[in-house]
């Protein structure tokens, strides 16, 4: 790849030069509705909606359940896995939903989210912060970044912690001030008014990263927040605060990783494999907070603006805050709107949403409410005149209208062939374009219609794999009959003429006698069953459901004692009480299960059961019966054993079957 | 003399060609009929047997001894439209004996009604339903085809056909897909 | 009322194609008026009779393809083709070869191919090669810049000119083409290939009358001061930006090249470099005719190439070939090849490799 050496990259900073990126546009920024009134507070609104998933990865496990009263900063998801990451209960209240709601994605469609009604005091959880983080180990560090639920907040919202804990060897750290989308201002006002919290919070990046230099880049017309920084910075040698020229999008982290190192991040791969990372101020300001004060990240600044808007600012929004809160805050005035829309995000690159209902969520920087007039109002797609102006604003060098053409036509190998993934969605060139196109909405169809038929196709050889591995299985079951059917037709062919008809005859008396003998046997022992009735039945039922209920209760009784007797030196004893209490459980739980099906093995365990499985031997005892009704009894039984298993979650999910019956 | 060159010239340059030939013969030889494996790659594998064959691979082989292309309605306009490309035919509109395209559905299993017969199973061709006998049934989401044949077998009617909804990963785009709401606005008295 | 979604953008820069196509046409505006001020009114009237037959053409084929009318008419792509067409083509031209010109750049070249951005040929430089292929004595025949004439033709005389074939006092072009003295006026071009032919050096064909009062002297009189606005007026067009400066460049440039190794090689057969340049149609050429995107190249590299092959071929088709200009043949032939430098012309793409590898998937 293209790579320009640290030293000289490093000459060049000190020179004060930069690199430049091709294309790029400069559209009227209209920063100043809103970058010179300090940020707000708002009011807590009436109900606060948290998706549990704000970030690029899986969700985390839901920790409480509707109705649990919750406070500030209680985490209300756990991390279960490297890319899941806890969201956070952003007021003190009461969880009232926990189900599908419109979130915040261009979709418009629903995700998984937790409803609180906020109990109006605000009241912080415990908090735990690690202020001399210097002290711990950096798995100890990015720990609790993870735990503050800490993912970027510049734009795709990729895990924090994921980043700050990679192997690479790391030339620059790049912290991302530059904001390049017109109308916001939330980074801006943060490093004007947080700028030494940024600092610190990139201080605790760099112990767990060990760049070589710091770059913090600003754009240049930001000259205060840019001033803030410098003086934040002033005694730190490893810290640069760069002034890149604006242009847009100078912020997209290829772009500016490309006007600061003049690197290109290679396609397919990220930026620390050319030994840079990135993070946002606003990711900065967070991780800090985490870390000095223990907060997770349960706000964070959205500038509101817009001409629609009668107060236009920036104001710390709760995460959940629903957008016709801060809507309401800002002054809304709907006669100045043709049409409603509100963007979430820039002009540029932002989003229509299509419910006012919509939640802030950790990537939410930006609520644009526009005036009729102010952007654009209609579609008015045109013909493509090949002016390439597109081409000449792509900051990736791509070829717009070529990617444009096979978009709209359906040609989807050519488009990739054109890179089409390697669009960035930066917008630029459906900025530029003559014939109003809105050609990243072509790109962005193709893209997802590109995925789907993956998708598909990989379904496809799925289930092609899975049909043809049917069609050998049902072969070989059928060859395997035969082979059956002809061994024992072999069988009977060999043993006929050998046994003479006499011998044939005592045998068959024998078993009938047998059978018989089997029979009375089983009679005796039933005969309390046999003449039981329907009612009687569901009674045992009754029993049984209770029983495997206690079952299950003492499962989990079993699993506390185990806990208990951690702390008992003894280890042996503990793991043979242990094993002994799982035995149990199951003994309980496959007693329950097997009811139905043969009565022979229930009496069998009959004897080595214990006593408190009395009752469900019973209700083996009786299943011999052969009614209907029984077996439905049974069945449920079986399913609220299976469920009380399930709720203790204990033994049965540690250790195997067989390893039980072994011990 | 020149009868005689002119023999031998062109019985060498039959040998040649011959060799040539016979060379190529070998060293391009076409195994199995890689046909037949691209039209089971263009169908979509949903082993549906609406096309009145037993699975997918069936009527790709068919459609490679001559049969219609247009007999899938799983994989509708554009499946049909990709075997054409492939066969070099004129597309045609899908056959409606053999069905109507649909939205892609999955089979589920009312589980409060299934009563364990084990019916579906044995129909499911690609083994999507998991249970035992009188235990309850349930359908594995990602690995159903949506081809519909456990519905019929079922004697309690307790599978439904459910049309898959689309979710923020699938989502292409299409506005029209996405629910409008409107901002409520409080009028300040 | 409910929220209404789009696609992000939602800001754009308010320029649309109508916009551009507009400020094409005012770039044109000076030297179209110079042009009158030297050819007399026939310019307004075949401008006239083009436009309007561009308009009707195109809103008739708009209407049988069943698209959108006014909304097409409005982006003046149709107006500056016929402009286009009204400026090549000599003054005095028969209305209905005008016409018949028009007709085929808007409703054959252009419509026939799906309309505006999907045509593959300039519309009005095809039609100004069908009507000259077709027409080649009438496409020829110039007025001399009124200087020369005896007495100038008035406006009515012009339309008498066009609409009949002669002037109100019954002369008919050819008349008009000889000058006082019995000499016939040629255009500048013209001039230097007929005098070549007839045994001439180059240094003693410019002494033509045709190059008395020029820019200089081996300049034609009227027409290098066309062709010095046209100059200008491509200039503003690289001030706003509506075209860029490499098809410009690599033409201007390759002719310059080709001109002067010509000319270097034998003084007395080839034509300067500033001869190629300000005689002739080379500088609406590049500035206005092989910048039209939609039959141009799209990349960077690849217009200067573009431009570059038109020059080359300009400079053989003018010394070598039968017609004395050959910007229309230059252009056309290059369309063809268009495809072919985009296809190789594709720049790096952010995070590729070098561009040898550039189609691995």
């Amino acid at each position: 790849m293209l790579s320009v050496s640290f030293d000289e990259i490093i000459a060049k900073l000190n020179a004060g030069k930069l690199y430049d990126f091709p294309g790029g546009v400069h559209p009227e920024d209209k920063k100043l509705l809103t970058s010179q009134a300090e940020i707000q507070t708002v009011s807590l609104p009436e109900k606060l909606i948290i998706p549990i998933r704000q970030h690029v990865g899986t969700e985390g496990r839901l920790a409480i359940s509707v109705g649990d009263r919750v406070k500030k900063g209680q985490p209300l998801t756990r991390s279960s896995h490297p890319f899941a990451i806890p969201v956070h209960a952003p007021t003190s209240g009461k969880v009232t939903e926990i189900g599908p709601h419109v979130t915040a994605h261009p979709s418009g469609l629903n995700e998984q989210a937790i409803t609180i009604i906020p109990d109006g005091h605000d009241e912080w959880t415990s908090l735990t912060p690690l202020s001399d983080y210097t002290a711990h180990s950096s798995e100890k560090v990015v720990e609790a970044l993870c735990d503050a639920g800490i993912s970027g907040m510049g734009g795709a919202g990729f895990p924090t912690h994921i980043k700050a804990s990679g192997t690479k060897k790391i030339e620059f750290m790049v912290i991302n001030g530059v904001e390049c989308e017109p109308y916001i201002t939330a980074d801006d006002r943060l490093m004007r008014e947080h700028a030494w919290q940024v600092r610190q919070g990139t201080d605790v990046l760099a112990h767990l990263i060990k760049p070589q230099v710091i770059i913090i880049a600003i754009e240049d017309n930001k000259p205060e927040a840019l001033k803030a920084m410098q003086i934040a910075c002033q005694d730190s040698a490893d810290i640069r605060v760069v002034s890149v020229p604006t242009k847009y999008p100078a912020g997209g982290e290829k772009q500016l990783i490309q006007v600061l190192t003049g690197r290109e991040v290679p396609r397919d791969g990220l930026p620390a494999d050319i030994g840079v990372l990135m993070f946002n101020v606003g990711t900065c300001y967070a991780i800090a907070d985490a870390i000095f004060q223990g907060k997770p990240l349960v706000e964070r600044v959205v500038t509101v603006t817009g001409e629609a808007v009668e107060k236009p600012c920036n104001v710390w929004a709760l995460i959940g805050t629903p957008v016709n809160h801060l809507l309401k805050e800002a002054g809304y005035n709907p006669t100045k709107q043709a049409q409603p829309q509100v963007v979430m995000g820039g002009p540029m690159m932002g989003f229509t949403l299509n419910d006012a209902d919509v939640p802030v969520v950790k990537i939410t920087n930006c609520l644009l409410v526009p005036a009729s007039g102010e952007l654009i109002d209609e579609d008015n797609e045109r013909p493509c005149i090949r002016c390439s102006a597109c081409a000449d604003a792509c900051p990736a060098s791509l070829l717009p209208q070529q990617l444009f053409w096979h978009a709209k036509a359906h040609e989807y190998d050519k488009a990739q062939e054109y890179n089409l993934f390697d669009c960035i969605e930066c917008g630029a060139c459906a900025y530029v374009c003559p014939s109003e196109i809105p050609l990243v909405h072509y790109y962005r169809q193709a893209k997802s219609s590109i995925r789907q038929q993956r998708d598909e196709k990989a379904r496809a050889e799925k289930a092609r794999e899975r049909f043809e591995a049917r069609k050998a299985r049902l072969e070989r079951e059928k060859i395997e009959r035969e082979e059956k059917h002809r061994r024992a037709k072999e069988a009977r062919e060999n043993k006929t003429p050998a046994g003479s008809s006499k011998d044939k005859v005592a045998a068959a008396l024998a078993r009938a006698k047998a059978k018989r003998a089997g029979k009375e046997e089983n009679n005796t022992e039933q005969d309390q069953s046999a003449t039981q009735t329907d009612k009687q039945a569901k009674v045992a039922a009754a029993v049984a459901r209770a029983k495997a209920k206690k079952a299950g209760g003492q499962q989990s009784d079993s699993k506390d004692n185990q806990d208990r007797s951690d702390n008992v030196a003894d280890e042996k004893k503990q793991q043979v009480a242990a094993a002994v209490a799982r035995a149990k459980a199951k003994k309980t739980q496959r007693d329950s299960k097997s009811a139905p099906d043969k009565n022979s093995a229930a009496s069998e365990e009959n004897s080595s059961a214990q006593s408190e499985n009395r009752a469900t031997d019973e209700v083996s005892t009786q299943s011999a019966e052969d009614s209907k009704k029984q077996r439905v009894a049974a069945a449920v039984a079986r399913a609220k054993a299976k469920k009380a298993q399930r709720d203790s979650k204990s033994a049965p999910d540690k250790s195997s079957p067989s390893g039980i019956a072994k011990r | 003399m020149s009868l005689t060159v002119a023999l031998i010239a062109i019985g060498l340059l039959a040998l040649i060609f011959g060799l040539v030939l016979g060379y190529a013969s070998i060293k391009f030889k076409v195994e199995g009929d890689p046909l037949v494996d691209q039209i089971d790659e263009i169908l979509p594998q949903t082993q549906c047997g609406q096309c009145g064959y037993p699975g997918c691979r069936p009527y790709a082989e068919a459609i490679a001894n001559g049969d219609e292309i247009n007999k899938c309605p799983p994989g509708g306009e554009a499946t049909i439209k990709q075997l054409a490309d492939l066969m070099g035919v004129e597309a045609k509109p899908l056959d409606a004996a053999h069905g109507e395209e649909d939205e892609k559905k999955v089979a589920f299993i009312r589980e409060d009604e299934c009563i364990g017969c084990t019916k579906c199973i044995q129909a499911c061709p690609v083994d999507a339903i998991l249970g035992a006998a009188k235990h309850m049934h349930t359908v594995i989401t990602d690995e159903c085809t949506g081809c519909d044949l456990c519905v019929d077998p079922c004697p309690v009617d307790c599978i439904d056909m459910v049309p898959v909804s689309p979710t923020t990963t699938s989502w292409t785009w299409d506005f029209d897909k996405t629910p409008k709401g409107d901002i409520p606005i409080k009028m300040v008295s | 009322m409910k929220l209404t979604l789009s696609s992000s953008p939602h800001q754009r820069v308010q320029r649309d194609t109508g916009q551009v196509m507009r400020l094409v046409i005012y770039a044109m505006a000076p030297a179209m008026l110079v042009q009158m001020y030297f050819f007399g009114w026939g310019l307004l009237i075949q401008s006239i009779i083009a436009v309007s037959t561009a308009l009707i053409t195109e809103a008739g084929i708009l209407r049988l393809r069943q698209k959108p009318v006014v909304r097409a008419l409005s982006d003046y792509s149709a107006v500056l083709t016929a402009l286009l067409l009204a400026v090549s083509i000599p003054p005095g031209l028969p209305w209905w070869m005008t016409l018949i010109g028009t007709f085929c750049a808007i409703g054959i070249v252009k419509q026939l191919y799906g309309g505006l951005g999907f045509n593959m040929f300039n519309p009005a430089m095809v039609a100004y090669v069908i009507l000259l292929v077709s027409f080649p004595a009438a496409m020829t025949m110039w007025l001399p810049p009124v200087q020369f004439m005896a007495d100038p033709l008035s406006f009515a005389d012009t339309v008498s000119l066009i609409f009949t074939g002669y002037t109100q006092a019954g002369l008919d072009v050819a008349q008009l083409r000889t000058v006082a003295d019995g000499i016939t006026m040629a255009t500048p071009l013209d001039a230097v290939k007929t005098g070549l032919t007839e045994g001439l050096t180059y240094s003693e064909a410019i002494q033509s009358r045709i190059f008395n009062g020029g820019l200089a002297n081996s300049l034609g009189a009227g027409w290098s001061w066309v062709a010095l606005t046209y100059l200008a007026g491509g200039l503003f067009l690289l001030k706003t930006k509506v075209i860029n400066w490499h098809i410009p460049v690599g033409m201007i440039g390759s002719v310059v090249v080709c001109a002067t190794v010509l000319h270097i090689a034998d003084m007395d057969f080839y034509a300067s470099p500033l001869f190629h340049i300000f005689n002739g149609s080379l500088l609406i050429g590049a500035f206005f005719i092989a910048t039209d995107p939609v039959s141009a190249s799209t990349t960077n590299k690849g217009r200067l190439i573009f431009g570059a092959a038109i020059g080359f071929w300009l400079v053989i088709i003018r010394t070598f070939g039968g017609y004395p200009d050959a910007v229309a043949f230059a252009v056309i032939i290059m369309n063809m090849a268009v495809p072919l430098i985009d296809y190789y012309t594709r720049p790096r793409t952010y995070g590729h490799g070098s561009r040898s590898n550039k189609r691995g998937r």
